[in-house]
C-alpha cells in the first residue's frame, strides 16, 4: 500500500501553484520585501484562483482539499515568497479552529464569506508575556449576560492590520490553567479593538505583524467555539494541522534556496572551473538536497496521518522542527555558495536566509517541538 | 453556440529531444507533456466567447496517445465543458490528425459554430491541421489571428501579416480561427477548476471509431536525427591595442564572406 507518488490531480495542483509562485510571486517578492507592504493585488489573485483558505471543507464552499493537497499548495506558495505565504497561511491558522471546533451554523456563518470574496483572518494566541507557554495566557473572557466581554493584549499577530475576523484564545479563569481557556470568533469591527503599529521585522517583511488590544470588547455568546473551557483542546488539534503546514512552507523555501544555489554553482567560475566542480560545494548541495527530501517526507507523512484519521502530534512536531531547522541550514549554505553575492539584496538567497529564521520560531519554536516529541517518545 | 477547441499535447519546451530506436519518431518515454502554447490562446478565446454567449458549450478535442492527458485536463480545468480524446500515436501526419478531429467533432453530435485552434504546434511546426480541417468541414479558416470580435452573429478577425501589418476579415459562422500569441492572456486553471475537471465528461474514441485508417497516412516518418553539433565559435582577442586594427579587419572579413551577415 506504500506509495510515494502524488495523484495526477495533486500533480496538476502542484504545477498550477508553482506556475503562480514563479510568475506572480517571485518576480515581485523582493520589491514588497523592501517596501514592507502587503501585496494585496497578488493575494487577491491567489484567492481568486483558490490558493487561499485551503482548509475550508467542501460543504461550506471550499474546494474539498485533503491535508496532503494543502501541503502541496503551501510548499509551492512558499517557494514563491515566504512572506506572502505567511499572509496566506495565517488565514488558515485562524480558520482551522472554526473548522475543527465550530458547529455547522458557525461554519456556515464564519467560513462561507471567506469563499465568496477575499477576506483576511488573524489568529490571536500569543501575548507580550506568553509565547511558548501559551497556556499561561492572561487575556480574559468574562460572562456579560447575553454576551462575552474580552480584555487583554495580543502580540505578534499576523494579518492584524487588515483582518476582517479574529480568532482569539482567552481564559475564563487563569487559575483553571488549560481548563479555563476558550476560543472566540470576533468581528474585527467590534468596538474596543485597537491594532498596533506594524512590527519592523528581519524577514517576512511583506506580511503584516502587530499587537492587538481588546478593551471591553463585546462578543455574541454564539461566537464561542465548543463549550467554555474547550479552547485548549481545539488549539492542540489546530496545531496538529497547522504545524505540518508551516513545515511545508519550510520545504518550499528550502527547495527554492537549493535551486538557486545549484544554478549559481553551475554558472560561477573560480579557479578555472564552475564552483559546482569543487567537491566542498558538491557536498553542501548533497546535504541540502537530502535535507529537503527528508523534510518533505516528514511533512507528507504527518499530513497523511490526518487524512487517514490517525494521531499525528509526534510527526507534526518532527516535521515542524526538522523542516524549519533544515531550512535555516540550507538557506545559510545557499548564501555561502553565492559568496559575497549571497550577502547582497540584489540576489535572492539573503532574503531566504532572513525568512527561514521565523519558521523556527512561530507555531511553536524548535525547542517546543522537541519538548512535544520527547513527551511522545517517553510516553 | 457550439464552440470547439483543438488542442495538441506537445513536449515541454525544455525537453531534450532524442530520436527513438527505429528513427520513426522521438523518444517519448520520459517526456513531460504540456498543452501546445498556441492552443492556450485558443482555449482562452473559446472561454471568453462562451462567457459572452449564454448557453454555449466549449468542447475540446485532442488526437494523440494516452501516456498522459495533460492538455485535455488543463483545458477542462481552465473551464471547458467536455472533452473528446481520439487515441492514436503521437506521430500521425497532419492529414490523419485533421481527419480524426473531424470524426471526433461529428461523433460529439454537435454542429460547430466556431472552431478555435492554435496557429501551429510547436513540436512538428507543420502549420497545416487548421486549414486541412476547415477544408474537410467545408468552412472558411483564418490563421495567425491576433484580434477577435463577435457581435450580432458576425465575427471580425484581425490577422498578422509579414511586416507587422494587420488584415481584417469579416466572416460568418461557422468558421475556424487559428490563434496567435497576443490574441489574449490565457487564464490560470484555478484549483477548484482542477478539482472539478475530473468530473467533466471525457469521450474516448479510437482512430477506427472516427474513420481513420493506415491508408490515410500521407507522410511516413523514417529517419529522425539530431542536427549535427555546431562547431565551437572562433575567439578573437582585441585587448592588445597594437593588434586591434588587424583583429577588427579579420572579423569584418569573416562576417562578410564566411557568415555572410553583413
Ligand atoms: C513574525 C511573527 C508572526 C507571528 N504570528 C503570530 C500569529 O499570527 N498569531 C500568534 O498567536 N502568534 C504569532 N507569533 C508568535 C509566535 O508564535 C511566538 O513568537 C512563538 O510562539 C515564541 O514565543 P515568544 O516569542 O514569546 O518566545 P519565548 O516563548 O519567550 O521563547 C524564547 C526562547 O525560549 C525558548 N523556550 C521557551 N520555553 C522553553 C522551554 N520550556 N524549554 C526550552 N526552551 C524554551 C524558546 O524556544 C525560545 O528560543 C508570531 C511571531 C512572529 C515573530
Ligand atoms: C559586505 C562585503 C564587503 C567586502 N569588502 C571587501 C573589501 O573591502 N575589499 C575586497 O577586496 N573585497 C571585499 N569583499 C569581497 C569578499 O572578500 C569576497 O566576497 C570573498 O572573498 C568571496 O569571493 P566571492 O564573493 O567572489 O565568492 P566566490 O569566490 O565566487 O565563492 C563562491 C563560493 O565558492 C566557494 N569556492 C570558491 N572556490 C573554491 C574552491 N576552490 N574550493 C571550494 N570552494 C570554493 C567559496 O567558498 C564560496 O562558497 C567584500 C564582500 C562583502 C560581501
Amino acid at each position: 500500500m506504500l506509495n510515494f507518488e502524488l495523484t495526477s490531480e495533486q500533480k496538476e495542483i502542484q504545477e498550477m501553484a508553482m506556475k503562480f509562485a514563479k510568475n506572480e510571486m517571485m518576480p515581485n517578492a523582493s520589491e514588497y520585501d523592501l517596501k514592507g507592504e502587503m501585496p494585496m493585488d497578488i493575494l487577491q489573485k491567489a484567492w481568486s484562483l483558490g490558493l487561499v483558505n485551503t482548509c475550508i471543507p467542501v460543504e461550506f464552499g471550499g474546494a474539498g482539499f485533503s491535508t496532503i493537497d494543502s501541503m502541496v499548495i503551501t510548499e509551492a506558495l512558499a517557494y514563491g515568497c515566504l512572506g506572502m505565504n505567511t499572509a496566506i497561511m495565517a488565514n488558515d491558522l485562524a480558520l482551522l479552529p472554526i473548522v475543527i471546533g465550530g458547529t455547522s451554523e458557525q461554519k456556515e456563518k464564519f467560513l462561507k464569506p471567506f469563499t465568496e470574496s477575499y477576506k483576511i483572518a488573524a489568529f490571536c494566541l500569543t501575548e507580550p508575556g506568553n509565547g511558548s507557554d501559551a497556556a499561561g495566557l492572561k487575556t480574559t473572557i468574562k460572562d456579560g449576560g447575553d454576551h462575552w466581554v474580552v480584555n487583554g493584549e495580543k502580540m505578534w499577530i499576523t494579518n492584524a492590520g487588515y483582518a476582517d475576523l479574529f480568532t482569539l484564545y482567552g481564559t475564563l479563569d487563569p487559575s483553571l490553567k488549560h481548563k479555563g481557556i476558550s476560543a472566540l470568533v470576533i468581528d474585527a469591527k467590534a468596538e474596543g479593538i485597537e491594532v498596533g503599529k506594524p512590527e519592523k521585522k528581519m524577514g517576512h517583511c511583506c506580511s503584516d505583524t502587530r499587537s492587538v488590544t481588546f478593551r471591553d470588547v463585546k462578543v455574541p455568546k454564539e461566537n464561542m467555539l465548543g463549550q467554555p473551557g474547550d479552547g485548549w483542546k481545539i488549539a492542540m488539534k489546530t496545531l496538529d494541522h497547522s504545524r505540518p503546514m508551516v513545515a511545508a512552507s519550510a520545504v518550499g523555501g528550502a527547495q527554492c534556496a537549493l535551486d538557486h544555489a545549484k544554478g549559481y554553482a553551475l554558472e560561477r567560475n573560480q579557479f578555472g572551473k564552475p564552483i559546482a566542480a569543487h567537491q566542498s560545494i558538491q557536498f553542501m548541495l548533497a546535504e541540502m538536497a537530502t535535507k529537503v527530501e527528508a523534510s518533505r517526507l516528514l511533512v507528507l507523512k504527518s499530513a497523511w496521518l490526518i487524512d487517514n484519521n490517525q494521531p499525528n502530534t509526534r510527526l507534526a512536531s518532527m516535521a515542524k522542527s526538522f523542516a524549519s531547522d533544515s531550512f535555516m541550514e540550507i538557506a545559510t549554505d545557499a548564501v555561502q555558495i553565492y559568496g559575497g553575492y549571497g550577502y547582497s539584496k540584489e540576489y535572492p538567497v539573503e532574503k531566504l536566509m532572513r525568512d527561514a529564521k521565523l519558521i523556527q520560531i512561530y507555531e511553536g519554536t524548535s525547542q517546543i517541538q522537541r519538548l512535544v516529541i520527547a513527551k511522545e517518545v517517553l510516553k | 453556440m457550439n464552440i470547439f477547441v483543438c488542442v495538441k499535447q506537445v513536449p515541454d519546451t525544455e525537453t531534450k529531444v532524442t530520436p527513438n530506436g527505429d528513427g520513426t519518431f522521438i523518444e517519448t518515454s520520459s517526456i513531460k507533456w504540456i498543452m501546445n502554447p498556441y492552443d492556450e490562446f485558443a482555449v482562452e478565446q473559446a472561454l471568453l466567447l462562451k462567457a459572452a454567449n449564454a448557453g454555449s458549450t466549449v468542447t475540446v478535442v485532442r488526437v494523440g496517445s494516452t501516456q498522459d492527458t495533460e492538455a485535455l485536463r488543463t483545458a477542462l480545468a481552465m473551464g471547458a465543458d467536455e472533452a473528446i480524446l481520439v487515441e492514436g500515436d503521437d506521430n500521425l501526419d497532419s492529414y490523419m490528425i485533421a481527419k480524426a478531429i473531424k470524426g471526433g467533432i461529428e461523433k460529439s453530435g454537435k454542429t460547430p459554430d466556431i472552431i478555435f485552434t492554435g496557429k501551429q504546434a510547436i513540436d512538428d511546426d507543420c502549420l497545416q491541421v487548421p486549414q486541412l480541417l476547415a477544408q474537410m468541414l467545408d468552412m472558411p479558416s483564418v490563421s495567425v489571428v491576433v484580434g477577435f470580435d463577435h457581435a450580432d452573429g458576425k465575427t471580425t478577425l484581425k490577422r498578422e501579416v509579414e511586416g507587422g501589418a494587420l488584415e481584417v476579415y469579416e466572416v460568418t459562422n461557422p468558421v475556424l480561427v487559428a490563434c496567435n500569441k497576443g490574441l489574449n492572456t490565457p487564464r490560470y486553471a484555478s484549483l477548484p477548476g482542477i478539482m472539478k475537471a475530473k468530473r467533466k465528461p471525457l469521450q474516448n474514441l479510437s482512430l477506427a471509431d472516427v474513420g481513420v485508417s493506415a491508408d490515410d497516412r500521407r507522410v511516413k516518418y523514417s529517419n529522425f536525427q539530431l542536427p549535427p553539433e555546431k562547431p565551437p565559435g572562433k575567439k578573437y582577442d582585441a585587448m592588445d591595442e597594437g593588434k586591434q586594427a588587424e583583429v577588427v579587419a579579420e572579423v569584418v572579413q569573416l562576417l562578410r564572406n564566411e557568415a555572410k551577415v553583413i
